[in-house]
């Protein structure tokens, strides 16, 4: 490239700065007698995004008791409703027990517990965890008078009011938390954002129905175990469909032997207890805890599946790569 | 669940703001002194980062997060630089740097996932964190595409970059930007700078830097354009950066509307369950 | 719960604009409620980075009496408001927790520190110094009058303002201290020497912002964007209007990265490149003929009897085996020559009478060459003994193959650089050279500098805009510790300090040293300004103005002889001033083996420095070969006033004086170095009040009333600048050194800055924003000399006057007016018209003609050849380091047969080239700064954001080098020399290419040399490696170039460390002897 200096000694306005330099352009360099290096993927392999600094035990248990809460009011209710005093009775204790839990846990994981409450400045539709909140705060008071109620036996009228209010809003409590981990930037969560709510929900009914096995007389625990088993086959179904649709990304989820060994105790629980649990206390209350511990098991899963896609560049250049390729292609046709 | 994404920022609810201000970092002029990492730390008071020696070339900062909020990023590659010479050896090298920093997005899922307003949008349309109000509940950390935000161990709550708010609140430029010994980091009103930008990458590449390009300055890119966006001589993962971000909160809706049904499913899942009749 | 209550931003968010809840409805009330601290600060208080010699500005702003911020000054016309990381971490430097405020003492002996109060400790060192003084006084040496001590030396200096540089000399000088040392010896002595015998000054001949106007910049032995990066910018403002940038290093830096041409080459190899430019433009008649012949001394005749090192295999005729100096009789004009003027080169031996010993290179270096007579000219440059024609046989094997040879410099990349630096050279184009200490510090350093002074002289590129050579100094005011010399053979402005074997009166001094031509003519008024300045009333016409009360030298006593005295018991105390040479200084080991000899040692500094704790944690304390207990050094630590906590001036690398306000008082101890020395001084002098002892007469006598302001009682800076420009009869401040006399009548502490405080004005602070000025911004600072901003610009313009071109024009003849005139203040006598002609036995400048822009040389031209003045040969010759796994291809003469060593069992030599033992050592080492650490480390490695960015000691090898060696990346290497092994974190990289000279693959080790135990960043120190080998001209330390062997793994612990290093000394067969060869 030829000498291109213009030296103006009176330093006019208007003359080029030295953020107009452009290194490199004298040499003649320029012409690779080496076969150039396969594309770099990453900066020194490391993670573009940052991840989440949640505990497991807090975030993944959150999901969870949050799940077996929700679905186990909308159980109290129904069985309520249907004349099933002892199941009813059951999943109300169960579902406050939850739900504290659950709330025991989220403020556990915060950086400054003693500000939880500023969850409550605002509502904001575009943050889950903010709707959740007031979910939360719909929901809880709702659940514990009905169990209170239940277990004083006081203001009956109130405690079947409040019984079914907790009911209509558990199942919100229970698939909420699949958009709360859906959106953030991790991919193995956000790419199943279509199927993670039926998955949860799938999940916290057989959890549910897998606590009532466990605690209701085989005679009332009817409804539990076609919840539990409508709960695995939607989870199960959801999880198929997730990872086939997802792509690269479900990598991660298929990888995961939690969630395999979740599926796997959700549909042993279930089916058990549509078979020896119909007549066995025994085998009814093993298929409750395997139902149980199959929902942990997926949470948990879920939790890792995507705490592990966002350590690894690949799962978050790759797709955006392949997305950027393909509007490019379009942008050439057209 | 009917919200309009599109009309962040203009729906900050300020009345007459400032023009949108903005960074754009040319790499193609980086010394890699890392002057902005320390006028940075020094005036929003960000704690040491960790003693590393990480081996990453002349990177021991690593990246982003609660207590590096500019980050100097070091590229070696057999490849070569513009017209540039390089000596000895029979192949090409260059030595790439970049000074990444919080983008500011238009769509910012860190500053629409936060559950207590702490981060938010000011009238500069910057974004954020009001360190008085956080709660630490950690969301914004996965919710950024950039990997740009991290959550401070000592003091439990979220930390970025925050464009100098207080300097540009007096009127001042952000300290990365005022240090920078060969303005490789420029600071001033977005429009202008991406007029600025779009002539400087037309000079790159003539000069013969054909890998040259710019990132971040599209407002129809998957985050609306960035409030802070680049010049880069290669592919963006090669700095650490994501090809196509889009903002999470992009599909919340959908999000909803599956949720939502689940909802329903479970719902009605249960009434069925209950309602059947028989043991 | 903030933000709840009675404004609940929910409420804001449904009634608000902001429905989403993501703007103005959630702001907290205390966001924003706090201002900004820049604009919320009591004051701003104006003041210039303390690191390295940028000089940038910068504004420090104080709240309730603390700096609470510090960043750049957008006024400077030097660095427009931009700080590197080493100036933006200040804040942190200046207030961080790890600085000290309390005094220190550890006592003979003792394991640990204990506090003692200031008071105390200053009575306690003013007792020392006044008995070592006593103990070790020297009336005569070898029958010759020295009147000094040889117990006590300082060292440090350049990171300190110029007044308490002034103050260090004065006091020091009267109590009869000679070997006074600052880091200026260590980092650019050898440029003084090369820079002042090719123009005529020391200094830069140009400022940094004029790079802007380069058509090409060369750099080179610099790592200009890591070590200078504010400073870099002129280089990219260069490149922003189509400049060419080369960037001549071993390694591809981040400077190379900005560069259009890297060219790796093998340290210590530079003369062999540069000489191949000049043959080049020499064979092709490249260079710029007008002004070669009328401003160079290419047309000059030599004589007869002048030999070169082409005729004698690398020596120049005059050479002097036994003392391994030359005498420089035969290298003189013919009919004129150098008047006999003996200097540091004279060790402690007599000269053979009646022989011309070489010349002194700290007179010449400083301020030009004695000459009278009147030389041969052959205009037509044609006469076989004519200079240019000397020059042309010299350099004419110095050919691109031999490039290929010597440098493993590939040919076609050579003819590269030449075709640059040729095409942007002459009449319409400028090209500059920028080099720092990867050329002074070598064993033949100022022939590096020579070499490219003959370069841009041919290319006619010095004292023109875009033009010149940019010595990058690296420390705040190291060119003030020159200028104002805390050296030992220098006097304030240049003037060298007397020798004792001859010189008894003034005036046998004067004629030995003054010039007859040029402004050095005026040495007697200089001299007699600076000893009234020091002895006001007691100095008379009638006691020889009391030239007798300055202590004598007898040879070199540079602070590498300091540390052999020390080791042999001569030196018993020691003053570090802001220096760490634990660290810093070459073979380290021995500086702390030779402060653990000593009486009592004094540090001075910000925070805890090795210098300071070797004693209890240093290396040899891990190996077991010193014992705290067994060590009877008395430690004394002072801690440091930083910056912000003191006024003064630092003259950075534009020869700027630049003043920096005092924004906060020190917090507890902590003093300034001009409160030390003040204070100290006062309390000496108040002890041997009415001494009747002749050897406290020079302190009794000495002026020493400076006002006192503040509670520490702080003396006042402006008061001793004042005392350094100097005044008249009258007391009134002096406006130039033309008005100083020598009859006594005038003061003047340094004659070169004589100006500064003109009409009473403190030039120094002058702050016009350089937005309001042109790009020469006169009005910002002060200038030495008179404020010229490009030296020698006399030559901007043609013999006629005209500028050379309209594009490259600076100053010119006004023919109206009768006078020079231009963009800068023209650096020749106003009124004096290009057609002068002196009348024949002139005198001083009047013997200078109207077309000698080089007004401190004695025949006012550019010195292509050296009749003088450079101890080591007129001409630069390639010699290899003196440790190098290569053999001189272009002499026999494998190293400068005049370089200087040290013979002694801590500093061994190794074999070289094809010497037997050689491949023990066979890679090539060169040592280099990075921009997020500073010098040492005592002003870096103590600072958290500094140490993170570059926490550890490591190396820098090629992907090559770690095969063969097995090193793996990230972990840990151990490097072996003669002296010592340390270990470091292995960094692979392409970037330190192996070199290919001819076949032989030479690779090469980048070692940091910013590490040591203390601090944050910690690290084994590279000056461990390296020996005590110094330049003859300049004393400077060889640490650019020299050959170690590296290998995996961490190094040894304890005793078996040493076992390592003598088993590989075994070897190589290394014995006391070896690389001593003349």
């Amino acid at each position: 490239m030829s000498n291109q200096t213009d030296v103006r000694l009176d330093d006019a306005p208007g003359l080029r700065t030295e953020r107009e330099a452009t290194p490199g352009s004298a040499g003649r360099g320029g012409r690779s007698l080496r076969p150039p290096e396969p594309e770099a993927e990453s900066y020194y392999g490391l993670p573009v995004l940052n991840g989440t600094p949640w505990s497991d035990h807090d975030i993944a248990g959150y999901l969870f008791l949050g799940g077996l809460a929700g679905a186990s009011s909308t159980l109290a209710a129904a069985a309520e409703l249907t004349g099933r005093p002892a199941l009813a009775r059951a999943a109300k204790v169960a579902a406050v027990g939850a739900v504290g839990g659950s709330l025991y846990a989220l403020i556990h994981d915060l950086g400054k517990p003693s500000r939880f409450l500023n969850m409550l400045r605002v509502f904001k539709v575009t943050s889950p965890m903010s709707v959740g909140t007031w979910i939360l705060s719909a929901y809880g008071p709702q659940a514990g008078l009905a169990a209170a109620t239940e277990l004083t036996g006081r203001f009956p009228r109130l405690g079947r009011a409040a019984t079914v209010g907790a009911g209509l809003a558990g199942p919100a409590l229970a698939t909420y938390t699949a958009a709360l981990i859906c959106d953030t930037a991790v991919p193995a969560w956000h790419d199943g954002f279509r199927e993670m709510p039926f998955l949860f929900a799938g999940s916290a009914a057989a959890s549910a129905g897998g606590l009532g096995m466990l605690a209701a007389p085989l005679a009332q625990a009817a409804p539990a175990r076609r919840v539990a088993l409508l709960g695995a086959a939607l989870e199960c179904a959801a999880a198929v469909r997730m990872e086939r649709r997802m792509g690269l990304t479900a990598e991660p989820l298929r990888r995961s032997r939690l969630l395999k060994a979740g599926q796997a105790l959700s549909v042993a629980g279930a089916l058990l207890g549509q078979g020896l649990g119909r007549r066995s206390r025994v085998a009814a209350m093993a298929a409750g805890a395997a139902l149980l511990a199959g929902s942990v098991c997926t949470r948990f899963g879920v939790f890792h599946a995507g705490t592990a896609s966002a350590r690894d560049p690949r799962y978050t250049v790759e797709p955006q790569r392949q997305r950027l390729a393909k509007s490019r292609a379009e942008r050439d046709l057209t | 669940m009917a919200f309009d994404l599109d009309r962040a920022p203009l729906d900050a609810g300020y009345d007459d703001p400032p023009k949108r201000m903005g960074f754009f970092t040319d790499t193609s002029i980086c010394i890699g002194c890392k002057a902005c990492e320390v006028a940075c730390k020094e005036w929003n008071a960000v704690p040491e980062d960790g003693l590393l020696f990480t081996g990453m070339s002349y990177d021991n900062s690593v990246g982003l997060g609660a207590d590096t909020w500019r980050h100097v990023a070091f590229v070696e590659q057999r490849k070569p630089l513009g017209h540039q010479e390089t000596g000895a050896r029979d192949m090409d090298f260059r030595w790439l740097m970049a000074s990444d920093v919080c983008k500011h997005c238009t769509h910012a899922a860190c500053l629409d996932v936060c559950p207590t307003g702490s981060l938010f949008r000011t009238e500069y349309g910057t974004v954020v964190v009001q360190e008085d109000v956080c709660n630490g509940c950690g969301y914004c950390v996965p919710a950024c595409p950039f990997g740009v935000i991290g959550r401070r161990e000592t003091s439990g709550t979220a930390a970025k970059c925050t464009m100098c708010y207080d300097r540009l609140e007096v009127g001042q430029e952000p300290a990365c930007a005022k240090t920078c010994p060969t303005d490789s980091i420029q600071f001033g009103e977005l429009d202008e700078l991406r007029e600025r930008a779009d002539r400087r990458l037309e000079q790159v590449r003539a000069a013969g830097a054909s890998s040259a390009r710019l990132y971040g300055h599209d407002p129809a890119d998957g985050v609306g354009g960035t409030g802070a966006f680049f010049l880069l001589l290669d592919e963006p993962q090669v700095y650490g950066l994501p090809p196509d971000p889009v903002v999470t909160t992009a599909d919340l809706p959908s999000m909803w509307r599956h949720a939502g049904a689940a909802a329903l499913v479970l719902l009605a899942g249960m009434a069925v369950a209950a309602w059947r009749r028989g043991r | 719960m903030s933000g709840m209550g009675f404004s609940w931003p929910l409420l804001r968010q449904l009634t608000g604009k902001d429905r989403l809840g993501r703007a103005a409805a959630v702001k907290s009330p205390r966001t924003g409620e706090h201002p900004a601290r820049t604009a919320a600060a009591d004051r701003v208080v104006k003041s210039v980075c303390p690191y390295c010699a940028v000089g940038c500005a910068q504004n420090v702003y104080v709240s309730d009496e603390k700096v609470v911020h510090i960043e750049g000054d957008p006024d400077s016309p030097i660095s427009r408001g931009r700080l590197c990381p080493k100036g933006a971490s200040s804040l942190q430097l200046t207030t961080g927790s790890g600085r000290l405020n309390k005094v220190l003492h550890r006592p003979p002996g003792a394991a640990d520190w204990r506090e003692i109060d200031l008071e105390t400790a200053m009575d306690m060192v003013a007792d020392r110094i006044i008995a070592t003084r006593r103990a070790t006084w020297e009336w005569e040496n070898k029958g010759r009058r020295v009147a000094r001590t040889m117990g006590i030396a300082s060292l440090g200096g350049a990171t300190l303002d110029n007044e308490e540089n002034y103050l260090i000399k004065k006091l020091l000088t009267a109590l009869g201290v000679v070997q006074i040392e600052n880091q200026a010896r260590v980092c650019h002595s050898s440029t003084v020497v090369g820079l002042g015998t090719s123009f005529g000054r020391g200094g830069a001949t140009t400022f940094l912002q004029d790079l802007q106007h380069s058509d090409c910049v060369l750099i080179q032995g610099s790592n200009f964007a890591e070590a200078h990066p504010v400073g870099f910018q002129w280089v990219m403002e260069a490149k922003a209007r189509g400049a060419v940038v080369i960037h001549v290093d071993p390694r591809f830096t981040r400077t190379s990265a900005l560069a259009d041409l890297h060219v790796p080459i093998r340290a210590g190899s530079d003369v062999a490149f540069l000489g191949a430019i000049v043959n080049h433009v020499l064979e092709n008649e490249l260079f710029f003929r007008d002004y070669v012949l009328h401003y160079t001394n290419a047309s000059t005749i030599l004589r007869e009897d002048y030999r070169d090192a082409e005729d004698l295999d690398g020596l120049f005729s005059g050479f002097d085996a036994e003392n391994r100096c030359y005498e420089d009789d035969t290298w003189q004009y013919e009919g004129m020559h150098t008047v006999a003027a003996s200097g540091e080169r004279d060790e402690d031996y007599d000269r053979p009478a009646g022989s011309m010993p070489a010349g002194r290179p700290e007179v010449q270096g400083g301020t030009g060459v004695p000459l009278s007579g009147e030389p041969r000219r052959d205009e037509t440059m044609r006469h076989p003994r004519c200079v240019l024609q000397v020059l042309r046989r010299h350099f004419a094997r110095y050919t691109p193959e031999m490039v290929q040879r010597v440098c493993g410099v590939p040919p076609e990349l050579f003819a590269q650089v030449c075709r640059h630096l040729t095409e942007n050279s002459g009449p319409e184009r400028t090209a500059e050279f920028v080099y720092a200490v990867g050329w002074t510090q070598h064993s033949d350093g100022a022939q590096f500098i020579r070499t490219a002074s003959i370069l841009q002289l041919l290319l006619g590129n010095i004292g023109r805009p875009g033009g010149g050579i940019q010595a990058l100094r690296g420390h705040a005011s190291i060119q003030g510790s020159s200028d104002i010399p805390t050296l030992f053979n220098l006097l304030p402005g240049y003037i060298p300090m007397p020798h004792a074997h001859e010189h008894e009166k003034m005036r046998d001094f004067l004629r030995a040293d003054a010039s007859c031509r040029g402004f050095w003519a005026n040495m007697p008024a200089y001299l007699v300004s600076l000893l009234k300045a020091w002895w006001g009333p007691a100095a008379t016409r009638e006691n020889d103005f009391r030239f007798d009360y300055l202590p004598r030298l007898t040879g070199s006593h540079s602070t590498y002889d300091t540390v052999l005295a020390q080791l042999d018991g001569t030196c018993k105390g020691y003053l570090l001033l802001g220096e760490n040479p634990a660290v810093g200084s070459a073979n380290s080991r021995m500086q702390r083996l030779g402060m653990a000899r000593l009486d009592w040692l004094v540090v001075r500094d910000l925070n805890l420095i090795e210098s300071a704790t070797w004693w209890k944690d240093g290396p040899e304390i891990e190996t077991g070969e010193l014992v705290t207990s067994e060590i009877g050094t008395e430690v004394f630590f002072f801690p440091a006033a930083a910056h912000t906590e003191k006024s003064g001036s630092f003259t950075n690398t534009n020869r700027w004086l630049q003043w920096h306000h005092r924004a906060v008082e020190p917090d507890g101890d902590a003093r300034s170095d001009l409160w030390f020395m003040y204070h100290l001084g006062r309390i000496i002098r108040r002890k041997l009040a009415g001494s009747a002892d002749p050897m406290d007469r020079p302190l009794l006598d000495l002026t020493w009333d400076y006002p006192v302001e503040g509670e520490t009682a702080e003396p006042v800076a402006e008061a001793v600048l004042a005392e350094i420009n100097g005044w008249d009869a009258e007391g009134r401040p002096l406006d130039a050194y033309t008005q100083l006399k020598d009859d006594g009548s005038t003061v003047c502490g340094c004659w070169i800055y004589c100006g500064v405080y003109a009409g009473g004005v403190n030039r120094a602070a002058l702050r016009q924003p350089a937005a309001e000025q042109d790009w020469v911004a006169a009005g910002w600072a002060w200038a030495w000399p008179a404020n010229r901003r490009v030296l020698y610009n006399r030559a901007s313009a043609a013999p006629d006057g005209r500028p050379w071109s309209e594009r490259k024009k600076l100053v010119w003849w006004d023919e109206e007016a009768g006078r020079w005139t231009g963009l800068d203040v023209p650096d020749f006598e106003e009124g004096k018209p290009p057609s002068y002609r002196p009348e024949p036995g002139a005198q001083g400048p009047a013997a200078l003609s109207g077309i000698d822009p080089f007004i401190m040389q004695a025949d006012g031209k550019g010195w292509l050849f050296a009749p003088s003045g450079v101890v080591d040969g007129p001409l630069p010759s390639h010699f290899e380091p003196q440790d190098s796994p290569v053999a001189n291809p272009l002499y026999g003469r494998q190293r400068n047969p005049a370089r200087k060593l040290y013979r002694h069992e801590d500093n061994r030599y190794q074999p070289s080239g094809e010497e037997p033992g050689a491949s023990v050592y066979p890679y090539v080492v060169t040592t280099y700064r990075l921009t997020e650490h500073f010098t040492a480390g005592g002003m870096s490695r103590h600072t958290p954001y500094l140490a993170e960015l570059q926490p550890e000691m490591f190396c820098e090898v090629s992907p090559e080098l770690a095969a063969e060696r097995g090193l793996v990346h990230g972990e840990w290497a151990t490097v072996i020399t003669a002296r010592g092994a340390i270990e470091a974190r292995v960094l692979v990289t392409d970037r330190i290419a192996p070199l290919h000279l001819n076949g032989k693959v030479i690779h090469q080790i980048g070692l940091p040399f910013h590490f040591g135990p203390n601090g944050l960043a910690r690290g084994d120190a590279a000056n461990e490696l390296v020996s005590i080998t110094l330049d003859p001209n300049s004393h400077i330390q060889e640490v650019k170039a020299l050959s170690a062997d590296i290998r995996p793994g961490r190094r040894p612990r304890g005793p078996a460390l040493p076992e390592l290093v003598l088993a590989y000394r075994r070897r190589a067969g290394v014995t006391e002897d070896t690389g001593t060869e003349v």
